[in-house]
């Protein structure tokens, strides 16, 4: 293991992030909260401090860099940034206890959305904006952040790829351009116009400019931090409107986005991923719109919150335009199936992802027919070209590993006696990185009900999800630390 | 750059790590999806699965915008497809292709015209061509020509005994008696761009700068014996075989050629000219080796498709006492072990080819500021690039005493015009010249004032 390499690796990451906790303080200091400037004040003197030191110590480091390093360094840099992000909460005690601020920072880095606090309009503006920021940072990824900046000697290194394998979520993770350092700051340019487009709608809907701020950034990482208690359902039908549409655009493939810039529009609308996520999408709408039809005063109120929830949970964020935890039974489990399936690839999003869905389904497609006819040969096919076997084998290793963490999740919160529905819900949206369940853990209500074990518990579900769960299991792995 | 490689095997594995290395973007083809995959996750490239001639694929490859490519695969014809195609997609496009069937070498020129290809490689030949200059001018190890074949860069070994041991480089006029310059010393496998203040050791590689006339000289002086080969024994038919023995065939070179493979001998037999003797039979084989007389030939070249097999028959030329021993290797992994072998001359053609691409590479990047050739020195660890002097450059006109070079770079040779100088202190550089500089491996020149501190 080069723990150097790690470290420098680290050290930029906590730089960038007290860089990053810089406009909070200002906020903060703009509005006068005096809790939040001191409690941002501290964190960025420790983040940077820690940061410079680590630097200092890994200055001279080798580069050997392989899949190991790669995906330890990122697991190491996720827990690093929760570990100091959710320091300004602790500091300026508006969440005092250590573990609620690290259950709030992970879920907002990880664009979850889960929150433990009853009264989130009681925070402070500066420690708001910093729980919005999280999500658009985690949204994207940090280390596809310090991917962009990384500076041009870094040349001809092939490990960067392990890195964005290990963030970027999909089963089958490639650069778009030859670079990965052009590959990330693409990404970024797209995911930094299409948060201001988004802005901009909002604030034509005479939204504050604040409040349209944080939304815009819950919105583009799919995360789902509401700035007022009831989320986005006090908001205008225009309001809630945009959100549905830019919940569902950042929900695409951002290789897509690439493809319409480069003009490649053909590929776009071929592309089989995003077919099937249109087409679930509409279907969901239209169920759901049936299903709670008489609940609403009008068609139109009826399809815009069937669009709304559809296209929130779809995309992972948990938005939330109207309590859909009082719809009846099938359009909440149409929900909780919605959680799971995730959107796109290579997106902003969480959950199974429409890729790897795709992949399963036509795995199994193929081995059924296999089981008719054994000597059959066929290969799966993605846009017309062939899927490797590693690949599809990953995916499945992928759905096992997914499987054993659910239910494994879902005993250890048992524990602590709420529901059932309350607890699948729980881990289905943590490890989703949706936010809101059902029941306790509804639209309406937060996940202070847990006990600090099972905070624990989902916290882990919360990074596994959004990592695509390898790095995590790889960090607690035996076989990762054993000296070779 | 934006540069396309098709066929990811060995070549294009050496070219995608040196080209990566200088920061070019690169994107792979091969129809290997395992081996792309590797080279991805080692480099910092794209790689783009399928048949490099189809149109599709080099549409994803983004051809279009791309400035060069290189055809690297092991079919000529999909190499020469694959380059007509980029070429009919992308008129701008550049194109290399390696071309290795001696069939077509007569009609190479003609081909690259009908196929609008800017440059073709041909490995085997070009390593033919390196053996057969080592064969010409015995005693160094190494030779590589810069400033259209007017200087030269020669690897010579310092053996047991010899004058050169334990004298200092300021010293070194005095005792070889002529001008020369040691640009680059190899002891143990680490490369050092030496100062006045060095002092050669027995075991060293010393890389010399020399004029051509000056060379001879130098052989003369240190008693190297510079008598010309009259019977080689050839270890391998293969291609480098067959040009080679053609070429020293033709010099009135006594040729025994070894090949193991009946079927081929009767090809070459047809193909060769009749002077060549053509050996049916093992080349490892100690009998057979003796009883065509490997104590009486004055060269042995061992390049059999096997490295243990040209390094083992190697090893035994040189305890039969064959004064030169070149042996070819397709693999460079295994450097420092040659050394400590002792093999006399190595010759890697991958290596070759792919300096040649490079070079091409280069003098594409910028006509001015970028380097005219390169040249990598002691197995890569150190460069001699070739510059041209503009009116940007600093300090023109003042002597190299006055000028404060970075560590390990060294100005080897100036040319002004027709005149190639070695230089000294008091010597300068004019706009216009062409200035080589040697520099350790590592450091990215990328133009000429780079060089200065």
């Amino acid at each position: 293991m080069n723990y150097k390499m790690m470290g420098k690796f680290l050290s930029q990451i906590l730089i960038v992030e007290a860089g990053f906790m810089v406009p909070a303080l200002l906020i903060s200091l703009y509005t006068g909260s005096r809790a939040a400037v001191y409690g941002f004040g501290l964190s960025i003197l420790i983040t940077a401090g820690v940061g410079a030191l680590m630097y200092y110590f890994c200055r001279n480091s080798t580069r050997r860099f392989f899949a190991r390093e790669g995906m330890v360094c990122v697991a190491g840099s996720w827990i690093a940034i929760s570990f100091f992000g959710c320091l300004p909460f602790v500091f300026s005690r508006e969440i005092p206890n250590f573990v609620d601020a690290l259950f709030e920072i992970v879920s907002g880095f990880t664009t979850t959305g889960s929150s433990i606090l009853g009264d989130v309009e009681a925070l402070s503006p500066g420690i708001m904006y910093w729980r919005s920021f999280s999500h658009w940072l985690g949204g994207m990824g940090v280390l596809v952040f310090l991917l962009a900046l990384s500076p041009n000697g870094e040349r001809g290194k092939g490990y960067t790829m392990h890195l964005l394998r290990a963030e970027s979520p999909g089963p089958n993770v490639n650069k778009l351009v030859p670079k990965m350092r052009t590959t990330a700051r693409i990404l970024y340019v797209i995911y930094m116009v299409l948060t201001f487009i988004n802005f901009l709608f909002l604030l034509l809907g005479k939204m504050p400019v604040f409040d349209a701020v944080c939304t815009a950034f819950g919105t583009a990482g799919t995360g789902g931090f509401g700035i007022r208690n009831d989320s986005i359902a006090g908001y205008s039908p225009y309001i809630q409107n945009v959100c549905t549409v830019f919940m569902f655009l950042f929900g695409i493939n951002f290789s897509c986005y690439y493809l319409l810039l480069v003009r490649h529009v053909k590929e776009v609308l071929k592309d089989q991923e995003l077919r099937l996520y249109i087409i679930i999408f509409v279907v969901s709408i239209l169920l759901i719109t049936f299903n709670v039809r008489g609940l609403y005063g009008s068609w139109e109120e009826t399809i815009r919150h069937a669009a709304f929830q559809v296209s929130s949970i779809m995309t992972t964020t948990g938005f939330a335009s109207t309590d859909f935890d009082l719809w009846p039974g099938f359009s909440k489990a149409l929900l909780l199936c919605l959680m799971f399936v995730g959107a796109c690839a290579g997106s902003t999003a969480g959950g199974l992802k429409m890729g790897r869905l795709l992949l399963i389904l036509k795995n199994l497609r193929r081995n059924i027919r296999r089981i008719l006819s054994p000597q059959r040969v066929e290969v799966v096919r993605m846009n017309g070209n062939r899927i490797g076997e590693d690949v599809l084998n990953n995916t499945n290793t992928y759905l096992a590993a997914y499987g054993v963490i659910l239910v494994g999740s879902f005993l250890l919160i048992s524990i602590d006696g709420l529901s059932m529905t309350t607890n699948v819900s729980a881990v289905a949206a943590c490890f989703n990185n949706i936010g809101p369940g059902f029941d306790v853990v509804g639209p309406t209500c937060n996940f202070s009900v847990y006990s600090w074990f099972s905070k624990l518990v989902l916290i882990f579900d919360m990074l596994a999800g959004r990592l695509e769960i390898f790095p995590m299991l790889v960090l607690f792995s035996r076989s990762t630390w054993r000296h070779k | 750059m934006k540069i396309i490689i098709a066929g990811d095997g060995k070549v294009g594995l050496t070219l995608t790590q040196k080209l990566s290395a200088a920061g070019h973007d690169l994107t792979l083809i091969d129809s290997n999806q395992r081996v792309l995959d590797s080279s991805v996750e080692r480099y910092d490239v794209m790689g783009v699965q399928g048949n490099c001639a189809s149109m599709r694929v080099l549409e994803s490859a983004d051809v279009k915008k791309a400035d060069l490519l290189i055809a690297a695969t092991s079919s000529d014809e999909v190499n020469l497809l694959c380059g007509m195609t980029a070429h009919g997609l992308n008129p701008r496009i550049h194109t290399i292709a390696r071309i290795r069937n001696p069939e077509y070498g007569k009609q190479i020129f003609t081909m690259r015209d009908v196929y609008s290809l800017s440059l073709m490689v041909n490995p085997e030949k070009q390593a033919a061509r390196e053996i057969e200059r080592l064969i010409r001018y015995p005693g160094f190890l190494q030779r590589e020509t810069f400033a259209k074949s007017r200087v030269e860069i020669v690897e010579l070994r310092i053996q047991k005994g010899s004058k050169l041991c334990d004298v200092a480089l300021m010293n070194l006029e005095n005792v070889v008696k002529c001008k020369v310059l040691v640009c680059a010393v190899s002891r143990g496998g680490v490369v050092e761009i030496p100062s006045g203040h060095f002092i050669l050791r027995e075991g060293d590689h010393l890389f010399i700068t020399a004029t051509a006339e000056m060379l001879t000289q130098l052989l003369r002086n240190l008693g190297i014996i510079t008598h010309k080969a009259k019977r080689v024994i050839i270890c391998g038919g293969g291609r480098i075989g067959y040009y080679l023995s053609t070429w020293l065939a033709k010099e009135g070179v006594s040729v025994l050629l070894i090949e193991q493979d009946e079927a081929r001998c009767e090809e070459l037999s047809g193909k060769l000219p009749p002077e060549v003797c053509i050996i049916h039979g093992d080349a490892s084989s100690q009998f057979l080796l003796e009883s065509e007389g490997i104590h009486d030939c004055d060269a042995v070249v061992t390049m059999t498709g096997m490295d243990e097999m040209n390094m083992i028959i190697s090893l035994y030329a040189q305890t039969c006492g064959v004064p030169q021993v070149i042996t070819k290797v397709g693999h460079m992994e295994n450097n420092s072990m040659q050394d400590s072998l002792g093999l006399g001359s190595v010759i890697c053609p991958k290596e070759l080819c792919c300096n040649t691409i490079v070079r091409y590479v280069r003098a594409m990047q910028n006509t001015t500021g970028a380097a005219l050739t390169l040249h990598n020195i002691a197995e890569g660890q150190a460069e001699a690039l070739e510059f041209v002097v503009d009116a940007d450059t600093k300090h023109i006109g003042e002597p190299l005493r006055n000028i404060r070079l970075k560590r390990n770079i060294l100005i080897a040779c100036i040319s002004h015009g027709s005149k190639t100088e070695i230089p000294n202190g008091d010597s300068m550089y004019e706009a216009g010249n062409s200035v080589i500089i040697v520099a350790k491996g590592g450091m990215t020149l990328l133009q000429l004032n780079d060089i200065f501190e």
